[in-house]
């Protein structure tokens, strides 16, 4: 069974057509990456896929679930968690308080107007645990605005991975990033254990492809190139599209 | 020295018909707690879900137009409470079915329609309203055989009504109802992808405040004996949004702030200026310009950088001796 299967995917705006019949299979434990110059529909395609966007046509199956239909939160519920390319985090809260509000997303707990958060023990041990994994502990309790853009960057992926998701998508997570901080989230993101199966965007073609397993290369909504690390890094629409002559 | 602090202001409102004397300020006060509490209704949506509607004072009229005629046909003082309130749930289920299909100002201009929709009923439908007369009630409750009649007796029986409100507000916005609630306002968007079901946080958090303005709205009419139309009106709904953001949306003292100042200025001060509306448009400019956040936060933020200073300066005036004698040995 696929861990994440999007079978001819098609979304325009207006005239625009952003997505044409895009196919696409991410084995269980798989570590995908998507390539494609801006515009080429690869931020779309996650939208698509965490249904933060309407499909026109097509269908969108997650571990053989088809859940085209369902609402994004209860894609959340299902096991797919994802990360922004513009961070989306709450500045007026702690990184603590960030990262539990992801975990109660998937507690009925969300619903209680009468228990105390911050008494939620369970909880707040297992924030703290995804704020350890990436680094943050430390810094658990200060306010996202007195944070650097390469720890609201940690922050991100911690909230994706307090979640424990099955399926992990990461839209450019290096973005920003200075060197050092740039290893540092690569780091952390080799380290994510294999039961989670990621597909990230990425443009920084080092780090990115040091990551990827398989890549698939998108031009103009569509699906252009598609291989094994090597394959598509040596095949001639990828340099001609994306890398350059 | 914050639980002293809310000790020290619960005592002085507990006791304020003992310090006060007279019934005439007892009565505003009175009527502080009771736009409090309608206040606090609007903060839970203008607030921290950040719907800010213009159309609450429609939801309050329900709850006082609902209750007077149930007391008018004979209905018992139960009867009367909680037909009120769930007349007024269902209701701001109904404004919330509505209003949550817009965003930003399509939300603001629907909550417009819906509370001008409840202003043209109480306005219109005469059979039922009594028009522009309104709805006269004869007595005030007596809860548990006690009388509500004197100023004294319904400032407290409002009081207690007040801590309970606020109390609930605490334990709501502390909850994680509440903080889900806050993260619908910052990043709805997020939260849907987290798990969360937005449009539902927000539907039960209209419910709640609409819960809060019946009872806001239910002492209104016991205080006044008497709802007409304006109540219900436009001017009503932008007054007590004007108490929740000159007091500090999204904070628990800044609607009870807020009507303070309001209800001061159009019952006390309107008797010794007759451009009171004038003076209080000033003062929430000065407001708007000075303390965006609103009164309390914009204090807690003067206050903050007043006790830096004061902590910067020992330091200067150490290190000025210091160099002196640096100079000197030179």
């Amino acid at each position: 069974m696929t861990a994440l299967e999007v079978r001819g995917l098609n979304k325009s705006f207006g005239g625009l057509r952003v997505t044409g019949g895009v196919n696409l299979i991410v084995e269980p434990g798989e570590r995908r990456l998507i390539i494609g110059q801006n515009g080429a529909g690869k931020t779309t395609l996650f939208n698509l896929i965490t249904g933060e966007l309407s499909i026109d046509a097509g269908q969108v199956l997650l571990f053989g679930s088809n859940i085209t239909r369902a609402p994004t939160r209860r894609r959340a519920h299902m096991g797919l968690a994802r990360t922004y390319q513009i961070i989306t985090l709450f500045p007026g809260e702690t990184l603590l308080r960030n990262v539990t509000l992801s975990l109660l997303g998937l507690s009925p707990l969300r619903w209680n107007p009468l228990a105390r958060l911050d008494r939620q023990q369970h909880l707040v041990d297992k924030a703290l645990a995804a704020l350890s994994r990436v680094g943050l502990q430390h810094l658990a309790d200060r306010p996202v605005a007195q944070t650097s853009y390469g720890e609201r960057r940690r922050v991100e992926i911690a909230m994706a991975l307090a979640q424990e998701p099955k399926v992990l998508l990461l839209d450019e997570p290096f973005a920003g990033l200075s060197v050092e901080e740039r290893g540092d989230v690569l780091r952390l993101i080799g380290s994510i254990p294999r039961d989670v199966t990621i597909v990230m965007i990425e443009h920084d073609m080092d780090v990115a492809l040091e990551f990827a397993e398989r890549i698939t290369l998108l031009h103009f909504g569509q699906v252009v190139v598609e291989g094994s690390r090597a394959e598509v890094v040596e095949h001639p629409r990828t340099k001609e599209i994306y890398l350059g002559a | 020295m914050k639980r002293i602090a809310i000790a020290v202001a619960l005592l002085i409102l507990a006791t304020v018909p003992l310090w006060i004397g007279n019934s005439f300020y007892i009565n505003i006060a009175a009527q502080v707690l009771i736009y409090a509490i309608f206040a606090l209704s609007l903060n839970i949506l203008a607030g921290y879900a950040g719907l800010v509607t213009l159309g609450h004072a429609g939801l309050f009229g329900v709850a006082a137009y609902t209750a007077g005629l149930l007391i008018t046909s004979g209905h018992g003082q139960l009867v009367v409470a909680l037909g009120s309130c769930a007349m007024t749930i269902a209701i701001a289920g109904v404004f919330a079915v509505l209003a949550l299909r817009g965003t930003g100002l399509g939300f603001v201009m629907i909550t417009v329609a819906l509370g001008e929709i409840c202003w043209g009923l109480a306005f219109r439908w005469i059979s039922v309203t009594n028009g522009d007369n309104g709805v006269t009630i004869n007595v005030r409750p007596h809860p548990f055989g006690f009388s509500l009649e004197s100023a004294e007796a319904f400032y407290w029986a409002t009081f207690a009504v007040f801590l309970l409100t606020i109390g609930s507000m605490a334990v709501f916005v502390a909850s994680p109802f509440g903080a889900a609630l806050r993260g619908t306002r910052d990043q709805p968007r997020r939260m849907t992808a987290l798990g969360y079901n937005v449009w539902l946080t927000r539907f039960l958090a209209f419910l709640f405040s609409g819960f809060w303005s019946a009872v806001a709205g239910l002492l209104y009419l016991y205080y006044n004996q008497f709802i007409s139309p304006e109540a219900v009106s436009l001017s009503s709904s932008a007054e007590a949004l004007l108490m929740v953001i000159a007091g500090g949306s999204g904070t628990l003292l800044g609607p009870v702030i807020g009507a303070g100042l309001v209800v001061i200025m159009k019952d006390v001060a309107s008797a010794y200026i007759s451009r009171w509306n004038f003076v209080l448009g000033a003062i929430f400019v000065l407001i708007v310009v000075f303390m965006p956040d609103g009164l309390v936060p914009g204090s807690m933020r003067a206050w903050r950088w007043l006790n830096s200073r004061r902590v910067r300066t020992p330091v200067a005036a150490t290190a000025t001796p210091a160099i002196e004698v640096a100079d000197d040995g030179a």
